[in-house]
């Protein structure tokens, strides 16, 4: 079976990529834009993995990081950050949110494979 | 698609025949959309005279040429009778207004043969060939000649 | 979808982002301090930024870092954004501009404007004076080239640390270390609680780690406790691994870098410690994959409560809604110990939802993205459909003399409700004029910088929307305008203040609906028309007579004269030539309308009036020679009956009317497009009194009117080509074409221009 990913990017740009790079790789994916439509769409996406942006309009990474985490059901699932920010304050506060791990941008298809691939089974 | 499917197994043709001032002309059926009514025209300013103005076919502006007085023949008179035949002269759709549509023909190219020398320029720049059927002299119509592509690019 | 595609979408994004953070900067500089605002500007360069690092456009990349950075700044209350700040900041957005613009087109930018800005941003962002950093001359050697400045020179970079090629992530991964000789590491891998909750898994870190090498593993139970106080989401395992790999350690330690603050991790050489069969009470096992994907933990051996244990966790772990069912006490269990951290946690999300619900109230409903064909093929079947009304309203009309009859009622309601759906149609390919407001604000920037003038833009009214089309030529006659009103219309700073204004002066460019159209003003607060110049050049020019008796407002629309503005100053910025004829020309070749109000000392207005689509037009419908023909309503200034006394002949076949005691030619427009081959007589018909191109005005004959009415344009060149003196064709309600007339044309042939097709390629040509 095909693993879901449910990612969540404001940038288009961003999110076609994801798109691309994850159908390739044989992911069935699942797009939010900000982290306000991730919750929403939670339910219904059931992913076996998250990759969320951090910053976004609405409800930023952190937050949704943290809206997740308090759903019982997704509490456990492995969440991924894209981040620009590869200094350790950002990550140490994404990870207090709750993120599994993250990657660094710029953008690049196979780190972002590898990464997901670490974090689920 | 039928009719290309045999085309292209037979090397044959299909024709659509009409009638302009007892004379008989054919075009080649792939070319044509439709077959309607005559209705009355709006003119067109500076517009040459075979160029009978333009009408409504469902919401496109469809000019109407006179085909009788492209030829240099006598212009029509067109009444309910008179039939205008739709047809696709590279990407613009045109009318050519006709007497009558009397035969849809098959024919293979050998049945086609030149136009006779005799023919003027005129005659021959837009006549392909001729057609002898039971009888009767049908030339075969090259449509590009009767819309003229200059005319239309004008401007 | 390919790359390519997607990099067309990134610059699509980057028009949208780049928008965005105009917008918010002049917010900000209206004295806007929230925060969102802040935020959404910071977003917007941040995701320029993030595009372009994927598309490796380093330029881009290196220009937004550092915008990026100062930015931050002012997000985090380090900077604050006054007047100063934001003048960098908005030349900045420019600059942003045009690098994107340069990265798509690959045309060039400025450099030293961009080093400048460089310069000044990384200034902002130590703390210092904008103004201290504009005066230092610029040495440094491009930034540009060389991007991330070195942290020690600009602290403020360090704090968010991008560095877009040294900090890439995978430099290490990718780059494969030298090949080592296999070692041996003894590892111990205690995970915390916060592991789990984060979604990480010691049997996947183990599963990475046994990929290195030839690994056995030992499990470390002691900390698990008695059966009743276990809580099915703590950690109690450790594990004690010893792996030989020719990897080295740095990737046994990047195999736990999502996990290292949630776990104690040793990682030591083999040969440093004790024997490990001294230090490990029990016999290690070789590691098994399989048992893995079994999810039993590497406890082989281990007694049925540890197996209870570890059906419990993983239960709890996979899908709590299960778990709830078998061991929901010991969940509540688990859930009161995390109170405190839940309640710290729920305060803070509570907040960010109120954030999120008041943001969300404010941010625009959803949209869907269509393309384009798709609405215009929409709005050509509505056309179809409101033809096909009226021609079926007009056959029962004729067929029916009974006026009261159901099937009228019936076809009202019809006709109700396809103006309806029109209008609707009509409405989704509408936009807001923003964009091109927004355009205006940076040509303000750059005149008022070019001209030495202090300039404020002030814009209302962006969210009114009007047809694509019609906002897409919008923009060349209002940047003309806004030059206009910047170059000749303010003056300088100092005449402003002798004149006991304020030294900086204000554009207002507003938007509104009126009567089903859109009108645009551009109003300044600078001297005004001086009307005794303008006249004089008007009489200088032959356009006027000496001693021509014209009102203010006539004098004032003077300026629109062609070749009105070709004399006396020509400026760099708005003469070029081009004078507000040109304007006025491509208003009208819109449909609409430009207007002049001026006041001595206060300012200029202009109004433009344009129709909210170029689907549709208002016109009235005429007869001419047994034709019907439409006539745009923008056109006509008045209509009128003539008497036969006002009309007078002029030479061999020229007549003239008089209106209000001044003569204006009158154009047969039956004859002039060779409709009849002899002129009517005017006083059998109605003279068409309208404005052209120039302001010139003719009195156009037609037979007769036939009333007011909105038609749908249709193309003649699709099928046909362009008739000279016909602007377009539209279908009446009998099912008929009837041509639109172009006026312009009809007036230039009047003047003695042939209206032949030969004659009109050839100026084309």
């Amino acid at each position: 079976m095909k693993k879901r990913v449910l990612t969540v990017d404001d940038s288009r740009t961003i999110r076609n990529m994801l798109l691309v790079t994850l159908n390739n790789a044989g992911f069935e994916t699942i797009q939010a834009e900000d982290g306000v439509e991730g919750l929403e769409v939670l339910e219904t996406a059931n992913p076996d993995v998250i990759v969320t942006d951090i910053n976004m309009p609405r409800l930023d990474g952190f937050g949704f990081i943290e809206g997740v985490r308090k759903n019982d059901r997704y509490r456990a699932v492995p969440i991924l950050v894209l981040t620009t920010e590869s200094d350790a304050e950002k990550k140490n506060r994404a990870r207090q949110a709750g993120a599994t791990g993250w990657i660094v941008k710029p953008f690049d298809p196979t780190k972002l494979i590898d990464a997901i691939e670490r974090v689920t089974a | 698609m039928t009719y290309a499917a045999k085309n292209l197994t037979t090397g044959g043709r299909e024709l659509i025949a009409f009638r302009v001032g007892g004379q008989e002309f054919c075009v080649n059926v792939m070319s044509v959309r439709e077959i309607r009514g005559w209705t009355p025209a709006t003119a067109m300013p500076h517009a040459p005279g075979y160029m009978l103005g333009v009408i409504n076919l469902r919401g496109a502006v469809l000019p109407i040429i006179d085909f009788s007085a492209r030829l240099g023949m006598k212009p029509a008179e067109p009444t309910v009778r008179h039939v205008i035949i739709v047809a696709q002269v590279k990407s613009q759709v045109v009318g050519l207004l006709v007497d009558a549509v009397s035969d849809i023909l098959t024919v293979s190219d050998g049945d086609i043969q030149p136009t006779p020398d005799i023919a003027s320029d005129f005659e021959r720049s837009f006549a392909r060939g001729v057609l002898a059927i039971e009888g009767r002299m049908i030339c075969l119509v090259e449509l590009d000649q009767v819309f003229p592509q200059e005319e239309r690019e004008a401007a | 979808m390919d790359m390519n595609e997607i990099k067309e979408i990134f610059f699509q994004e980057c028009e949208e982002q780049l928008a965005e953070l105009e917008s918010g900067l002049l917010k900000l500089n209206d004295g806007d301090r929230d925060p969102e605002t802040v935020n959404a500007v910071f977003r917007a360069v941040h995701s320029i930024k993030g595009g372009a690092g994927a598309f490796g456009l380093d330029d881009l990349v290196s220009f937004a870092h550092v915008f990026e950075t100062t930015l931050d700044c002012v997000r985090s209350n380090r900077l604050e954004p006054n007047q100063d700040v934001l003048k960098v900041m908005l030349k900045s957005a420019d600059v942003l501009a045009d690098l994107t613009n340069a990265a798509r087109d690959g045309g060039s930018v400025d450099e030293a404007r961009s080093r400048q800005l460089i310069k000044e941003l990384e200034a902002l962002a130590n703390g210092e004076l904008p103004q201290a950093a504009a005066v230092e001359p610029v040495a440094r050697p491009a930034p540009v080239a060389a991007p991330a400045p070195a942290p020690a020179a600009a602290p403020a970079v360090t704090d968010e640390g991008f560095q877009p090629v040294a900090f890439s992530f995978d430099e290490f991964e990718a780059n494969e270390p030298p090949a080592i000789e296999p070692t041996t590491f003894e590892i111990l891998f205690r995970p915390k609680s916060e592991l789990y909750a984060k979604g990480n898994d010691a049997t996947l870190l183990l599963r990475d780690l046994s990929r290195l090498g030839e690994m056995s593993i030992h499990c470390d139970m002691d900390g698990l406790p008695a059966l009743g106080s276990i809580n099915p989401e703590a950690a109690y395992f450790a594990w004690k691994i010893s792996l030989k790999t020719d990897k080295g350690e740095e990737s046994i330690r990047s195999v736990f870098e999502f996990a290292e603050w949630d776990c104690e991790l040793e990682v030591t050489l083999a040969g440093d410690h004790a024997a490990p069969g001294e230090e490990l009470p029990m016999q290690p096992v070789p590691f098994d994959l399989s048992m893995l994907d079994e999810e039993i933990p590497a406890s082989a051996g281990a007694g049925e409560d540890d197996d209870q244990v570890a059906a419990q966790q993983r239960e709890a772990r996979d899908d709590a809604v299960s778990a709830a069912a078998t061991a929901s006490n010991v969940l509540q269990m688990a859930q009161t110990a995390r109170a405190p951290a839940e309640s710290n946690r729920s305060a803070a999300s509570a907040s960010a939802a109120q954030a999120a619900a008041q943001q969300a109230a404010s941010a625009a409903t959803p949209t869907i993205r269509v393309d384009l064909d798709r609405v215009d093929r929409l709005i050509n079947l509505v056309g179809e459909l409101v033809i096909n009304q009226a021609m079926l309203s007009q056959s029962v009309i004729e067929n029916d003399t009974n006026g009261t009859s159901s099937i009228n009622m019936g076809l009202e309601e019809l006709q109700q409700l396809t103006r309806e759906i029109q209008d609707s149609v009509m409405a989704i390919r509408a936009q807001p004029v923003k964009p091109v407001f927004q355009r205006m604000s940076r040509i303000v920037r750059e005149i008022a910088d070019m001209t030495g003038k202090s300039v404020r833009l002030v814009t209302e009214g962006e969210n009114t929307e009007v047809d694509k089309t019609v906002i897409d030529k919008l923009a060349e006659p209002l940047t003309h305008m806004i030059r206009n009103a910047v170059d000749h219309g303010l003056e300088t700073p100092e005449k402003r203040v002798a004149a006991g204004k304020n030294p900086e002066g204000t554009v207002r460019l507003t938007a509104k609906h009126r009567s089903g159209r859109i009108v645009i003003e551009l109003a300044d607060d600078g001297a005004g028309i001086n009307r005794e110049k303008v006249r004089q050049k008007a009489i200088d020019n032959d356009l006027i007579a000496a001693d021509a008796n014209l009102s203010d407002e006539e004098i004032d629309n003077l300026i629109f004269h062609a070749g009105f503005s070709t004399a006396d100053k020509i400026s760099d910025i708005s003469g070029r030539g081009v004078g507000m004829d040109v304007v006025k020309r491509s208003i009208q070749a819109l449909g609409g309308r430009i207007n002049i109000s001026s006041k001595p000392g206060h300012g200029s207005v202009f109004t433009m009036s344009l129709p909210l689509t170029l689907a549709v037009l208002d016109g009235m419908v005429v007869t001419v020679a047994n034709q019907t023909l439409v006539v745009p309503l923008t056109a006509i200034v008045e209509t009128l009956q003539p008497e036969a006394s006002a009309i007078h002949s002029f030479g061999a076949s020229q007549r003239l009317i008089s209106i209000r005691n001044s003569f204006c030619p009158l154009v047969d427009v039956g004859r002039i497009l060779n409709f009849r081959a002899t002129q009517a007589n005017p006083v059998e018909g109605v003279a068409l009194l309208v404005e052209s191109e120039g302001g010139g005005q003719r009195a156009l004959m037609v037979d007769a009117i036939q009333g007011q009415r909105q038609v749908v344009i249709k193309s003649l060149e699709a099928n046909y080509t362009h008739v000279p003196g016909i602007a377009a064709a539209t279908i009446l309600g009998d099912g008929r074409v009837a041509l639109i007339l172009d006026v312009d044309a009809i007036v230039a042939a009047s003047r003695g221009h042939s209206l032949k097709p030969e004659m009109s390629l050839a100026a084309a040509g």
